[in-house]
């Protein structure tokens, strides 16, 4: 990509600046924070400068030069002039809009500049909680690295919706940079791609950095769900990787809810089906509302189609942020459903989803009388579960252990006295 | 290491080399929290007669040049101010230049803090009318002086200790000059009513009743008696009419704002949470906080537990706001007692609810009296630019040495049950937990509890708080874990601002020692 905008710097590197082209990765100015303006302006001798401008530079101005300078020498860039115009980017951000830059000027290509990994986690559950996944714009690197600490259940790197398509190629390194270098304690790491072609690129950047779960935006047919799949399953062999990667597809239209059920079963890496309601009512031509009757039955089918292929069901997003009691009416109704969970686009949203989501301590205490009756049962030989004088039928044993399950990994099972009272 | 005055620096009991002679006057260096012993009688203004002024109690002048003029006002003197009206304020800057354009040179400036909008004394230092400010110096002025360009010495109080040093006799003012939103011909004042309406007064009460000379300038004349006042215009000179004394809009913010960041938000509710589990949100408590984003919704959060609990405070201080309001209102809290009024909300409540009360720093902060509100209050909830790993604080200086706050209320505040820090752990990059403080503002014996949105970290000084929080489920960690793991986010230690060895200013502390030197820009 090429800016037609010329760099003043002083001295002789303005005239030779004059007649090339410069190439800019990422955000500098005075309402930015956490990102910085890296500008590549390739030459043919003089060696590497590198000129910095930093709110920062009197405690990280020798760190950035030394980061930069290194970027630059990885990538094999022999002589350029380099304009960081940083508003305090931390060292994986400063790294991914350097190589963004210089990308940009090579038509794409370039050596990968890796931060620092962190620790690798360990592999989550397919049927782990899905309550709450965080929306993080794949482009503003401001808030990734707080994303955790409001512990949501999972965050999700978007590169879809929330990025410009002109800053498609910037944010897949950055998102593949937060990857390495973002310490998400205990959140699961999905990843939002472009819907395929643009989704390959994605996945090129993303998988090798071993993400929990890719979102498959605007899903209508099984094909698509395979596509990914088999793109994921070939960077995995090239890596040597085997750590399994889980599919979560979005359906956005009514060709894609038609669809669920085939969509659900057309991989074995899809743990959840969810939807997104904005595009969904756009394709019906419905306003969306805060009661939701025009996606009902989108979301019940969705609901049915998720139970039949054995995966979990999540619900859409609310974007008003400001509204929490709508937002607990909706989680609620939604829970109610079926559903195991929702989107966020605010950590504020966190707590109040994973309260809705939250089976009541009535019906908590309920499904553990169920519980420590049918190991009562179980532990006397007896074929039949019975609390005091009414015999409990397998189902409901089965929906009361499930539900202590959940209850138990939420951490709202009350602690002490659990036998029957 | 000597100044152009041949300051001799000595170090103090918290290690920090600072100066012996500020502006002429000698200085004892700081000794410890309590540990110097004041000796004497308090000062005095001059004995008054009412022979001199006039018997149907009308002091009006028709102008503040007129009113300097009577005053006296002549090279070298001390002229102080209040900031009551914030960044609105237009009769301080007003004063000065009227002085200024009288030929009066060398002014000491004593304001009880500046803003912005009063930048345009930097021309009157540049001119020679002022000589140096003593008070708060923030945005251009405090990189004015950080640079070494003001002549005098910068000296920063404490509201406490801008009372105790007009008390104790260390600062002698020769003109106050009050801007009152509201005041009759006698010079009784409130800042409670009018179109200039800002709250309470008390910044200027101490001025009022040790200067010299008092004028008091309004915009809202209205016939004897101004009632009820907040300045008895039994210490007033003179009293001069304008047309307007500030920018209504700038005096109070008309709207303050909780704080939209996930982060700040997360800090403000572990704050909430730990008055909770620390056991000292309980019925008949007091709290003070002020009018920050965090702060304001912390307030909110305590709320919320304080409903949950049916739990009530005896008291709560403040910079009042409408959130402090509200719990007045719905009968969470029996007092408000409110030391400067922070938004419109605030300035009806005080002039209209017999239990939102205005209050001094006399009365709230000075240490050297007997006693005072701020040591009774169980908990205050402060911000700070820095906090080391032994819990000194920081609150004048960006981490490159630039002056950048006052002190305000800040220092006096220290001495609550529970103070508490609460700041994100890191700032466009830059680490708030540093290993020692750029600027020493607050001695780490008296900050109990840090609070970042990576943790919650309880001085080891304080056991019992440690004990009363076991079993809670907020993230409690020693202050160094937060420190290194905000060093490996940042990408290791930062690198140490250059600063000169001259000092341009001096931070006192609370019982007028010097507890540390800020140092001029390279």
């Amino acid at each position: 990509m090429v800016f037609g905008r010329t760099v003043l710097v002083n001295g002789m590197s303005a005239t030779v600046l004059e007649k090339q082209q410069v190439f800019s990765a990422g955000r500098c100015g005075k309402d930015v924070r956490s990102d910085l303006r890296a500008t590549f302006g390739p030459r043919s001798s003089g060696g590497i400068e590198i000129e910095l401008i930093s709110r920062v530079a009197t405690y990280y101005g020798e760190s950035i030069r030394t980061q930069a300078l290194d970027a630059l020498q990885q990538m094999g860039v022999v002589d350029c002039l380099l304009t960081i115009e940083d508003e305090g980017a931390l060292p994986f951000v400063i790294a991914a809009r350097i190589e963004a830059a210089v990308r940009r000027a090579w038509g794409g290509k370039g050596k990968r500049v890796l931060p620092e990994r962190t620790a690798k986690q360990t592999p989550l559950q397919r049927d782990r909680l899905r309550r709450s996944r965080l929306y993080l714009p794949g482009a503003e690197p401001k808030y990734f690295i707080s994303a955790a600490l409001h512990a949501p259940d999972a965050v999700i790197l978007d590169l879809e919706d929330s990025v410009h398509p002109d800053e498609k190629d910037a944010a897949r390194i950055l998102v593949r940079n937060a990857l390495r270098a973002v310490d998400f304690g205990a959140c699961e790491r999905m990843v939002r791609i472009n819907q395929l072609p643009l989704g390959l690129a994605d996945l090129e950047e993303s998988v090798p950095e071993s993400p929990d779960l890719i979102l498959i935006p605007k899903t209508e047919t099984p094909k698509q769900v395979v596509d990914v799949a088999r793109k994921i399953a070939e960077i995995k062999r090239h890596h040597a990787m085997s750590d399994p990667i889980w599919l979560m597809p979005i359906l956005e239209s009514a060709l894609g809810i038609e669809n669920a059920y085939e969509i659900a079963k057309a991989d074995d890496h899809v743990v959840a089906l969810t939807i997104g309601l904005e595009d969904y009512t756009a394709d019906l031509g419905v306003a969306k509302t805060a009661e939701g009757m025009e996606s009902l039955y989108a979301r019940t089918r969705l609901v049915n189609a998720a139970k039949a292929a054995g995966v979990q069901a999540i619900d859409s997003v609310i974007g008003d942020v400001g509204n929490m009691d709508g937002l607990r009416t909706w989680g609620e109704r939604s829970r109610a459903m079926g559903f195991e969970g929702m989107g966020c686009v605010h950590p504020g949203q966190i707590p109040v989803i994973h309260q809705a989501f939250a089976p009541s301590q009535a019906e908590i205490e309920k499904a553990l009388k169920i519980v420590a009756a049918f190991d009562d049962a179980k532990a006397h030989g007896l074929g039949v579960v019975s609390l005091g004088s009414k015999m409990i039928d397998p189902p409901v044993v089965n929906r009361a252990i499930k539900l202590v399950e959940r209850a138990k990994a939420m951490g709202v099972v009350p602690s002490g006295d659990l036998t029957i009272r | 290491m000597l100044t152009e005055i041949e300051t001799e620096l000595v170090k103090n009991a918290a290690g920090r080399l600072v100066p012996t002679l500020v502006n002429g006057s000698d200085q004892t260096p700081y000794l410890g929290v309590g540990q110097y012993h004041p000796a004497g009688r308090k000062a005095a203004p001059l004995i008054r007669s009412n022979k001199d002024y006039p018997e149907d109690g009308d002091k009006r002048v028709p102008d503040l040049e007129t009113a300097l003029r009577l005053c006296g006002v002549r090279d070298h003197m001390v002229i102080s101010s209040h900031h009551h009206l914030r960044d609105g304020d237009a009769v301080a800057v007003q004063a000065l230049e009227t002085a200024a354009r009288m030929g009066v040179k060398d002014l000491m400036w004593f304001p009880s803090a500046s803003f912005p909008s009063q930048k345009t004394v930097i021309d009157l230092m540049e001119s020679g009318a002022v000589h140096h400010i003593e008070g708060s110096m923030n945005g251009p002025l405090g990189d004015y002086c950080s640079r070494g360009k003001m002549r005098g010495m910068g000296v920063l109080r404490s509201h406490g200790g801008r009372w105790q040093a007009i008390q104790d006799g260390e600062v002698h003012i020769d003109i106050a000059v009050i801007a009152a939103p509201t005041a009759d011909p006698f010079g009784n004042c409130t800042g409670s009513v009018g179109k200039s309406a800002c709250g309470g007064l008390g910044f200027a009460l101490a001025d009022s009743m040790y200067a010299d000379k008092v004028i008091v300038v309004t915009d809202n004349l209205v016939p004897f008696p101004c009632v009820p006042w907040q300045i008895q215009g039994n210490n007033v000179d003179y009293v001069v009419e304008v047309p307007s004394i500030g920018d209504p809009a700038k005096i109070v913010s008309g709207t303050t704002q909780i704080t939209r960041s996930p982060d700040r938000l997360l800090i403000a509710r572990y704050v909430a949470e730990f008055l909770r589990d620390a056991g000292i949100m309980r019925d008949g408590f007091s709290f003070q906080a002020g009018a920050g984003g965090i702060a304001l919704a912390f307030v909110d959060y305590l709320r919320q537990m304080m409903k949950e609990a049916k739990v009530k405070a005896r008291f709560v201080r403040g910079g009042s706001t409408k959130y402090l309001v509200e719990l007045l209102n719905e009968g969470l809290t029996d007092y408000v007692l409110d030391g400067q009024t922070f938004d419109l909300d605030g300035v009806r409540s005080l002039a209209t609810n017999s239990r939102h009360v205005s209050t001094s720093p006399f009365t709230s902060y000075n240490y050297h009296g007997k006693g005072n509100i701020a040591s009774m209050i169980d908990a205050v909830v402060l911000g700070a630019t820095e906090v080391d790993v032994n819990f000194n604080g920081n609150v004048v200086t960006h981490s490159d040495g630039r002056l950048l706050h006052g002190i305000g209320g800040w220092q006096n505040c220290l001495f609550a049950g529970c103070t508490i820090l609460a700041l994100p752990s890191f700032r466009d990059r830059i680490p708030v937990i540093v290993d020692e403080v750029t600027t020493l503002t607050g001695p780490g014996e008296l900050i109990d509890v840090v609070v970042t949105e990576r943790g919650i970290a309880i001085n080891p000084r304080r056991q019992d708080l440690i004990d009363a929080t076991k079993g809670s489920k907020l993230p409690i960690r020693p202050i160094q874990d937060i420190q290194k793991e905000v060093f490996a986010i940042c990408g290791g230690k930062p690198q140490k601002p250059k600063l000169t060895d001259r000092p341009v200013a001096v931070v006192k502390w609370v019982d007028g020692t010097v507890l540390d030197t800020v140092w001029g820009l390279s």
